[in-house]
């Protein structure tokens, strides 16, 4: 039993669709089937048990310091909605097989699907909440993917932006909710959240976790007044729609309602909130389906509707009322992806929505038309389908409060929501399928080929069997996952069609017969709505919203940035000069402390003279590039001196090694740019800038000299004594980079690595000319190559590559590894590039740069890896030491491997650099050697 | 020898800082790689200074340098490194697109 692997398998899944999609068009929906299928395998044994009771969870540690664990979970609201996504979605798969065209990516859209169906599976699977909202806000950035899936339509991009900034938004919201509540009750697990809700209920905060947390499920499930986003992503490839708006994303709110209905539900604040909500929800986007032209925007609403219909069950509170909202979200489910797909299938095969275009398509389309009437019939609570009985149970639960006042008010709402769903559903069906003759369709309809319509059979056969079967097909499920809401016994509920002339069937009567009335009476209702209420639109509002915010921000950056490097600069150095300043003056001991200085001696004096020399000449001498640079390379090379002096070495060979590397490049890049610099600032920014370098300065050497005449405690102490015993090295430096600190070592070879690409991707393709001349004046010499020196670096090169090896292997127990070894490798190369051109080096050094970098992640990756085999925590290091014949006794350890990595990750980029910085020179570009690198 | 040391960071910080503040992009460049030198150096000398005791572990040996800071340092160095040749090339391009090298890509007479 591997709960974990349902929820991660389809992620998987999507890397592998999208490669084997370029094997041929329809092997990306084969695998996106076979994946699905594989999951539903895997949750397959587990089912029997959920059935019996257990809720089944699968813990993995994560960041325990922080309480934070990744744990999945497994009950019965957690299976019916795995068996919903998996299921509908493998439904989806298929007709979306038939449904996608030549044109389109069938890769890209089904490793998206895939995505999309991993973040809904790890929603409804998740233990910890905090998990739960990863997968939560994933959902967000899969749809958005999802909707924009045709890119190239302006409506789809603007569709998918709006669904992320709301869904996103309610997120954000909802990641507040979650820590409040994780406060509350200590504890991110959802076993203690649901176990105590009275203390949630009872709490001061319970008021601000609830509107946020109902924030995040309202956006997601499209309520009222968040609704507008669900229309606008119709853009989306019906497919897409169908899935969305039937077991997935907009489910996902409900879910939460659901989910947390035993935490926070009970309250008059529950109630009131949720209850308002869904109810306003259910009237308004029920009344606005009955006016929409679009086929898939009826749909849109109509979803919007029986969510809010679900929202409004849970908001009442009782359990009963829960047991009808799981119940109408299963066959909201069912009816609702069969309708969008028969929606899909009509504008597929007829090359348009517009209803008032589309007419008499039964003579065309007759077996479709069947199956839309069917799933029609349920959306509109027809007895003998499967939405008659939820919604049946829906009236019922509005009737409990009928003897308050006000409290014929909900049964009168539901019975006026339930007259225009019938509406609606008419209008879809009559319409569509008769009502004349079509109006000048793009294509001549035709029914689509066989398979696409077995997805919409099959949830239509389970319309009519949930509908006239309830008690056999949809009952055990049903009380398992309603037992998992209320985490306790379920009420008892009678699933049959026939209760006897009660309230409620009288509330379906009205609402049937009402429905016909007011669609008999659709002309001029419609030219009154048009004509009233039509002009009220909330993506308007929330463009305008989107613009007011836009505006805010550009005025913000305006008024802080003042688009000069310089003058930003300078004010970052005031602020940093008074902070430093606020230091000084909090820690009014003195400025020297009592720690016994080092004698002075000769040499150090004359070096720092010279340093200081240096470094205050390449200042003066700026505006004479090539002067300051050769002055910086000297005081570079002065620094590793310090590095010697104070006990330093590897950090000396490194600097060495990186002066070299950097005085090659920056001599590179000098060669494309101006060789002076013009006299820009006047004397009063001048002296300006001199005054806060030299306060700057000043502020430095105090605060250094005040550090170094105290005292202080290192946990050096630590990495000194194990070095050798668990590191099995005596250069404790090399030891704490590749062991103790390897993880962080990891990262810097990554940024090291990115940092080369992103100059790769600057230069590529770049096209410069160097001066004809020479900072003085004079032309190049003409012999680019000089033989003596060329040849001399020809023989330098195998001593150079074997002193960096010995570097290398050394460098576990005496100066040197990776990273110094890796830079001694890179200069020898870039000699022969320099001395004897990118040509002679090129077609000699024919290895690609990327590869290297590639090899040498992936190596230091594989070696922290390889310790989880042994059930070791990452980068764990082992050693053990040989004897070998002559050489003597010769030590292993798997760190040296993880150095290697990063020597070849220093090689790779620093020669990835130079190697495209001389190329960007326009005469390589003439030669056909560049053509022969790529 | 704390004195020289201060010293010589200060100067190479103020040498930094008012490379940084020029208006043009390779004086820039060269004011951040004084500031990585000065920033390293400053890293290093905060396990305080010792002369002739580097952290190599040697039998019979008690007292070394903190290798703690060095290998911060070593680190430090190759990703300023990185950052030199990120910003030059940048200039580089910069000086490309925009046909000069001010640091605000605009002429000025």
């Amino acid at each position: 039993m591997n709960l974990s692997l349902v929820a991660l398998i389809p992620f998987v899944g999507a890397i592998l669709v999208a490669s084997i999609s370029r094997l041929g068009r329809l092997h990306a929906a084969w695998g996106a089937g076979a994946v699905t299928l594989l999951a539903l395998a895997f949750l397959y044994p587990m089912i029997a048990d959920v059935f019996l009771g257990q809720i089944i969870i699968q813990r993995f540690s994560w960041i325990p310091n922080l309480g934070l664990d990744i744990v999945f979970r497994l009950d019965g609201l957690g299976l019916l909605f795995s068996l919903m996504i998996l299921g509908i979605g493998l439904l989806i798969i298929l007709y979306a097989r038939y449904y996608l065209s030549e044109r389109d990516d069938m890769g890209r859209f089904f490793a998206y699907l895939l995505m999309f169906m991993g973040s809904m599976l790890g929603i409804v699977l998740s233990e910890n909440i905090i998990q739960l909202l990863i997968f939560w806000e994933l959902t967000s950035l899969s749809s958005f993917l999802l909707i924009s899936y045709w890119q190239h339509r302006q409506e789809s991009r603007s569709g998918a932006r709006m669904a992320l900034a709301v869904t996103g938004g309610g997120g954000l919201a909802l990641l507040g909710g979650f820590l409040l509540l994780g406060e509350i009750c200590g504890s991110y697990d959802l076993s203690v959240i649901l176990a105590s809700g009275d203390s949630i209920r009872a709490h001061a905060l319970y008021l601000p976790t609830l509107i946020l947390i109902l924030l995040g499920a309202f956006t997601k499930s499209a309520q009222f007044p968040f609704h507008f986003w669900l229309p606008n992503a119709m853009a989306a490839p019906t497919p897409v729609s169908a899935y969305l708006h039937s077991a997935t994303m907009v489910k996902a709110g409900v879910f939460l309602l659901a989910r947390l209905f035993p935490a926070l539900s009970g309250t008059p604040e529950w109630f009131w909130l949720v209850c308002t909500t869904g109810l306003t929800t259910l009237l308004v986007a029920a009344y606005i389906a009955m006016f929409k032209h679009d086929l898939k925007g009826l749909l849109a609403y109509s979803t919007i509707s029986h969510l809010g219909l679900i929202t409004l069950l849970f908001g009442m509170g009782t359990p009963l009322a829960a047991v009808a909202g799981v119940f109408h979200i299963i066959n909201h489910a069912i009816f609702k992806a069969s309708l969008f797909m028969a929606a899909g299938i009509i504008d597929h095969e007829a090359g348009t929505r517009d209803m008032r275009r589309l007419r008499g398509l039964w003579k065309f389309m007759p077996h479709t038309a069947l199956l839309a009437m069917v799933a029609a019939a349920s959306m509109a609570g027809v007895p003998l389908f499967n939405g008659f009985l939820s919604k049946e149970m829906f009236f019922a639960e509005t009737l409990h409060h009928a003897n308050q006042p006000w409290g014929w008010l909900m049964p009168a709402a539901a019975t006026l929501a339930g007259i225009f769903a019938v509406a609606y559903s008419l209008r879809f069906i009559h319409t569509v399928f008769f009502g004349g003759e079509p109006v000048d369709l793009p294509k001549t309809p035709h029914e689509p080929p066989r398979w696409m319509k077995v997805p919409v059979e099959i949830l239509v056969a389970l319309c009519l069997l949930v509908g006239i079967l309830p008690a056999l097909t949809v009952e055990p499920i049903l009380a398992v996952a309603a037992a998992g809401v209320l985490q306790g016994p379920v009420p008892d509920h009678d699933l049959a069609i026939w209760h006897g002339f009660n309230p409620a069937l009288w509330m379906s009567i009205i609402a049937l017969s009402g429905g016909i009335l007011i669609y008999l009476a659709r002309r001029p209702l419609s030219a009154l709505h048009d004509r009233f209420v039509d002009r009220i639109e909330f993506k308007s509002l929330y463009n305008y919203l989107l613009n007011q915010l836009f505006k805010v921000s550009s005025y913000i950056t305006y008024l802080l940035n003042s688009n000069s490097l310089q003058q930003m600069l300078f004010v970052f150095m005031i602020f940093i000069l008074m902070l430093g300043l606020a230091g000084f003056n909090e820690n009014v001991s003195a400025l020297t402390g009592d720690r016994a200085l080092l004698p002075m001696d000769g040499v150090s004096m004359l070096v720092t003279l010279i340093l200081v020399i240096a470094a205050i000449g390449a200042v003066i001498l700026h505006r004479q590039r090539l002067v300051s640079l050769i002055l910086m390379g000297a005081v570079g090379l002065g620094v590793s001196l310090v590095f010697i002096k104070f006990s330093a070495p590897d950090l000396a060979l490194t600097q060495l090694s990186v002066e070299v590397v950097t005085i090659v490049l920056m001599l590179l890049a000098l060669y494309f740019l101006p060789q002076f610099s013009p006299q820009e600032s006047g004397n009063y920014i001048r002296s300006r800038d001199v005054i806060v370098a030299t306060a700057a300065g000043l502020g430095v050497s105090l605060l250094v000299w005040a550090i170094l005449t105290r005292p202080y405690h290192s946990i050096a102490d630590y990495f000194l004594s194990n070095s050798v015993p668990g590191g099995g090295g005596t250069n404790v430096v090399n030891v704490i980079l590749v062991d103790f600190r390897g993880y962080d070592t990891l990262g810097e070879i990554t940024v090291l690595a990115l940092a080369g690409l992103g100059i790769y991707a600057m230069l590529h393709q770049l096209k410069l000319s160097g001066s004809e001349q020479d900072s003085e004046g004079q032309t190049w010499d003409r012999d680019l190559h000089p033989v003596i020196m060329a040849s001399f670096v020809r023989l330098l090169l195998p001593l150079a590559l074997l002193v960096s090896v010995y570097i290398l292997l050394r460098g576990h127990n005496l100066p040197g590894g990776g990273f110094i070894a890796g830079l001694i490798t890179a200069v020898a190369l870039i000699m022969q590039y320099l001395a004897n051109g990118v040509t002679w080096a090129h077609t000699r050094l024919s290895v690609d740069m990327h590869n290297v970098i590639g090899a040498g992640i992936f190596i230091a990756a594989l070696t922290g890896l390889a310790s989880w085999f042994f059930d070791h925590p990452f980068l764990t290091s082992t050693f053990s030491h040989l004897h070998w014949p002559i050489i003597g006794e010769f030590e292993l350890a798997s760190a040296m491997i993880f150095d290697l990595g990063v020597y070849l990750v220093v090689v790779g980029t620093t020669l990835l650099i130079l190697i495209y910085l001389g190329l960007v020179h326009k005469e390589s570009h003439l030669t056909n050697v560049r053509k022969r690198i790529r | 020898m704390e004195a020289l040391v201060a010293i010589l960071i200060g100067t190479l910080t103020a040498c930094g800082v008012y490379l940084t503040l020029r208006g043009r992009t390779f004086p820039v460049v060269l004011g951040l790689t004084f500031l990585s030198y000065a920033v390293n150096l400053f890293l290093l000398v905060m396990g305080r200074l010792t002369v002739g005791k580097p952290p190599i572990i040697v039998e019979g040996v008690t007292e070394y340098a903190d290798p703690l800071p060095q290998a911060l340092v070593l680190t430090a160095i190759v990703i300023s490194f990185a950052m030199t040749a990120f910003v030059i090339v940048l200039s580089l391009k910069a000086h490309l697109e925009m046909g000069n090298d001010h640091v605000d890509g605009k002429h000025k007479p």
